[in-house]
């Protein structure tokens, strides 16, 4: 077992994982503006953001798919201590994804959901180098007018929206903060 | 005090377990990622018979925070038996503050109203439904109507408005009136009167709707468009009862008629206690109006 595996928890579950969820919903019901996400103490590469997002959402009903540097067995064991959530071997299965985009691409693989049920599709968790306000312009519900968002792949996002209402949801990650870009909102370039 | 306390700390924080919260979690963030959209979720027993707001209940659970400042209204009134109940059963399981002042809560839940007071993009409102499907008093079958709303197939419920004019000469369907967001999903309001409808649309709060016997959770992200279904010749119309209020006088608030006394003597009053009272001891009378 590694060092790190029994630590990095919620210190109190329940309100910690209240605080943490706020900062998930106001994210996904406002796409890119930027929240404050802490709680949890994961493993490297895991953010803190992303940590914390994982311990609030994540458990045995939701496979989690992890990619590139994040697929290492400290945060396997991490996961698997502090969530109990099953590892997805492949995209297909996935509830939640997470890593770099480079890992987690291409977006072909996860589930978007059905026509009659989509949402019965996976989240993807992206950790960033920084989240940045400049960048695409961003429109759709949850968005006054429009806003910006630096998103790694412009067209990947496009395609995903054209699914609506199927498609992903995504989580984008750098150390405390965090921000969501739905299915729902709409990406140009800037 | 001892044995309350005790009490108190044997439940989780906000009554339920940490599993069910985030299954509840979970289907909250897929409903702000598809607005208007209905996500099944697996809808707990609570402390209080179906009917009686355990949809809104459970979502109150799952996004209270200890720093919230909870208000529960029933009918735009904060001194109903739901309301109170509900109100005290968060103060107890959660231990949080609550108000009975619009301005000064963080997390609203409603049966049938949205407050008068806009709200800001700090609150939270949280609607009690009964029936989350638009389309269940026209179709029964859950498989025809998640079929219907996969092919945005929404005659039917256009039919039922258009019944309405032919029947009554105009859109007699006075609450639970049909609404479409962002031109997808056709969506139950919950049973507000219509005069709220517009008040939905283009919201700065994020509005969250649960049905806990029907097992369904529905949202709206801030500022998402919706509409009322209408037609060009008979569009929407936000009616209320044609008089000012007989305690504050306000001409533009939702009112409820009350009888007086056994020979049909009336008065209408804001159904917003908190919005009459506001304007009340701010000196507001019935004279206003005159």
């Amino acid at each position: 077992m590694h060092e790190t595996t029994l630590e990095g928890g919620f210190t109190d579950a329940p309100r910690d994982a209240a605080h943490a969820f706020r900062a998930c919903m106001n994210a996904m019901a406002r796409p890119g503006r930027i929240e404050t996400l802490r709680g949890a103490t994961p493993p490297a590469p895991l953010s803190l953001a992303a940590g914390s997002l994982l311990l609030t959402l994540c458990d045995g009903d939701t496979p989690v798919h992890l990619t590139g540097a994040h697929d290492s067995q400290a945060v396997r064991q991490w996961l698997a201590f502090h969530t109990g959530a099953p590892l997805a071997a492949t995209p297909a299965e996935a509830t939640f994804a997470i890593g770099a985009w480079e890992g987690l691409v291409p977006l072909a693989d996860y589930p978007t959901g059905t026509a009659r049920y989509p949402d019965r599709s996976a989240t993807l968790i992206v950790e960033m180098d920084a989240l940045d306000t400049a960048g695409a312009r961003l429109t759709g519900p949850g968005i006054a007018s429009s806003t910006t968002f630096s998103v790694p792949d412009l067209a990947a996002l496009q395609a995903n929206h054209a699914l609506f209402p199927q498609g992903l949801d995504f989580y984008f990650t750098a150390g405390d903060q965090i921000a969501a870009i739905p299915r729902s909102t709409q990406l140009e370039d800037a | 005090m001892n044995n309350t306390s005790e009490n108190v700390a044997a439940y989780n924080f906000a009554y339920l377990d940490e599993q069910t919260k985030r299954m509840i979690r979970r289907a909250i963030l897929k409903g702000l990622a598809i607005p208007g959209y209905q996500v099944p979720f697996a809808s707990r027993e609570m402390p209080m018979p179906y009917g009686w707001g355990t949809g809104g209940v459970q979502l109150s659970a799952a996004t209270l925070t200890p720093d919230d400042r909870l208000k529960v209204i029933d009918q735009g009134a904060d001194d109903t038996t739901n309301a109170v109940s509900i109100r005290k059963f968060f103060e107890k399981t959660a231990r949080i503050a609550t108000t009975e002042r619009t301005q000064e809560a963080s997390v609203i839940q409603t049966r049938h109203r949205v407050p008068e007071t806009p709200l800001t993009e700090d609150q939270i409102l949280i609607y009690q439904v009964p029936i989350p499907e638009p389309l269940r008093f026209l179709e029964p079958s859950e498989v025809e109507t998640r079929k219907m709303h996969e092919l945005s197939e929404y005659g039917l419920m256009h039919v039922k408005l258009y019944e309405d004019i032919a029947r009554h000469g105009h859109i007699a369907t006075s609450y639970a009136y049909p609404v479409q967001v962002e031109g997808r999903y056709v969506m139950d309001p919950s049973p507000i009167p219509k005069f709220d409808n517009p008040k939905l649309s283009d919201c700065a709060a994020i509005q969250l709707f649960g049905a806990g016997r029907e097992q369904r959770i529905y949202a709206l992200p801030p500022h998402t468009r919706v509409v009322s279904l209408d037609f060009e010749d008979h569009p929407f119309d936000p009616s209320k009862a044609d008089a000012p209020c007989a305690l504050c006088g306000d001409t533009h608030s939702y009112l409820d008629e009350v009888i007086t006394d056994d020979a049909g003597t009336r008065m209408f009053v804001c159904s917003d206690t908190d919005h009459c009272q506001t304007r009340r001891a701010a000196g507001h009378d019935k004279e206003d109006a005159a």
